[in-house]
């Protein structure tokens, strides 16, 4: 396994991460579009080139059960899911971020039934903003697996002890194919030692985990739960800056922003669309337009600083995402507008519902938002959410 | 019966609070038997060594030795299943202090 550049799909950088990663126990159960993480990783366990104990489960509950008894004795552990299986899981997500267990999750995002579809939007991880999980958004199938790597140095690193949920938009991501640099295992070893677990069970030294607390102490595991996920924010760029210095690559934080610098108008997304909208912020820029993107990478911890930042530059802030929060507008939009709540210069924001379950994104959709946003930086009235690709336009 | 009881420092701010609810378990190791009031007692006579006392057990508190079985007092809470499942009437329930 030398460091190498190679031709292959979202899933499969995300399974040749793993591979690099060496978690001990995987647990998982195949579902569209995951299907190909859990598969390559199965070959690689019957091949040899990974000597991981891979648990064939009967669901996703089981799945994040048997990581989190893994990890409750000091199992490094790996699981993946997508849409359905995600919310089948829902009452182990719990359960792992307030136990404390910094498992890795990747999850292919894909819509929610019903209407059933295959295909992919971000109902799923969105709909679990509140479950104590770190949530991360890859963009592409070298960042998916570059995300891979610092997540478990994320969620291990003992003062965030926290799982983390790497989200790859279904098929767009998961099933298109690109070059990619897969590291020098030498290398991913110097960047992720072994997990040393702080806490474990131990025939030595029995402990109970995952113990009951009511009224008179459980408030203060939330708070403790509260910080270690707020300082996880320092632990991400420290893992980014040690990332740079062994592998060469540059991330950008909790954010990316591209061409906010003078910037009126600002689209503010997360996900693989967030390189068509970068195309278009060039085309744009090209025509004389002052516009940029806001890539949202992680959402917890959010990025509260750096979107209060650009609310604070700019005219209008749309939010784009492949989500709806029935009754009122799309999650992330609710968060953005938070962030910005508290500045002295709060732009004109607007939320763009699109995607949703793989209907594509285009060149001219985005375009019909960025002029939108405009018209909103004049000072014209807009809707505060639009589906932005109703068939009826 | 013996009984050993810890007491254990009440955590005074958010830093003496264990990362992730877990406890020193005390207990479940030390004893478990306090709420008892019946324990079974083995006839070794009438007792066939059909394991079935053995295998129900809730508490793995019935221990198998080369003449048979045998209760450990300690962690058994006097559930009663056992000589409730027992075929040959080998165990009774006897109430503690007689």
């Amino acid at each position: 396994m030398s460091g190498s550049r190679q031709f292959v799909s979202g899933d499969e950088a995300v399974a040749l991460a793993v591979r690099l990663i060496k978690p001990h126990v995987i647990a998982a159960y195949p579902i569209t579009p995951q299907t190909i993480v859990v598969e390559r990783l199965s070959d690689f366990v019957e091949d040899g080139s990974l000597r991981s104990e891979y648990m064939h489960v009967e669901s996703e509950h089981s799945a994040l059960a048997a990581c989190m008894g893994a990890s409750a004795v000091g199992a490094r552990t790996f699981t993946a899911t997508s849409s359905q299986g995600l919310l089948y899981m829902v009452e182990c997500l719990h359960y792992a971020s307030g136990s404390r267990f910094p498992i890795v999750m990747m999850n292919a995002n894909r819509s929610l039934a019903a209407p059933w579809s295959i295909f992919g939007d971000q109902r799923d991880s969105l709909s679990q903003l509140d479950c104590g999980w770190l949530q991360v958004y890859a963009e592409d199938a070298q960042e998916s697996l570059d995300l891979m790597l610092q997540a478990y140095r994320i969620a291990e690193d003992a003062s965030v002890l926290t799982p983390v949920m790497v989200n790859l938009d279904g098929f767009v991501l998961t099933h298109t194919y690109e070059v990619v640099e897969v590291p020098e295992a030498t290398d991913v070893n110097r960047y992720l030692p072994p997990y040393k677990p702080t806490v474990k069970m131990d025939f030595e030294k029995p402990i109970s985990m995952s113990i009951s607390a009511g009224p008179l102490w459980h408030t203060e595991f939330r708070l403790q739960q509260q910080q270690a996920a707020l300082h996880a924010r320092e632990v991400i760029h420290a893992a980014e800056a040690e990332f740079e210095a062994v592998f060469g690559r540059h991330y950008n934080g909790l954010v990316e922003e591209y061409r906010c610098e003078d910037a009126e108008v600002v689209l503010a997304t997360l996900g693989s669309v967030a390189g068509t909208v970068r195309l278009v912020v060039d085309e744009l820029r090209e025509g004389g337009t002052k516009v940029g993107l806001l890539k949202l990478r992680w959402l917890r911890p959010f990025p509260v600083e750096e979107v209060a930042s650009i609310g604070e530059r700019v005219k209008a802030l749309g939010v784009l995402e492949k989500n709806i929060s029935f009754g009122y507008e799309g999650s992330v939009y609710s968060e953005v507008n938070s962030a910005i709540v508290r500045n002295r210069n709060v732009p004109a924001t607007i939320n763009f519902v699109a995607g949703l379950a793989g209907r594509d994104i285009t060149r001219e959709d985005l375009i019909g938002m960025f002029n939108i946003l405009q018209e909103a930086a004049r000072g014209e009235k807009t809707d505060r959410v639009i589906f932005s690709q109703t068939r009826w336009g | 019966m013996k009984r050993t009881l810890q007491f254990y420092d009440r955590p005074q701010r958010i830093e003496d609070f264990p990362v992730g609810p877990h406890f020193r378990s005390g207990h479940l190791v030390e004893i478990s038997a306090g709420m008892r009031t019946f324990r079974p007692v083995i006839n070794s006579t009438k007792c066939r060594k059909c394991m079935v006392c053995f295998l129900i057990c809730p508490d793995g508190a019935i221990c198998r030795e080369a003449g048979g079985v045998t209760v450990d007092y300690d962690f058994c809470k006097g559930c009663g299943l056992c000589a409730h499942e027992c075929k040959f009437g080998a165990i009774s329930m006897r109430k503690e202090g007689e």
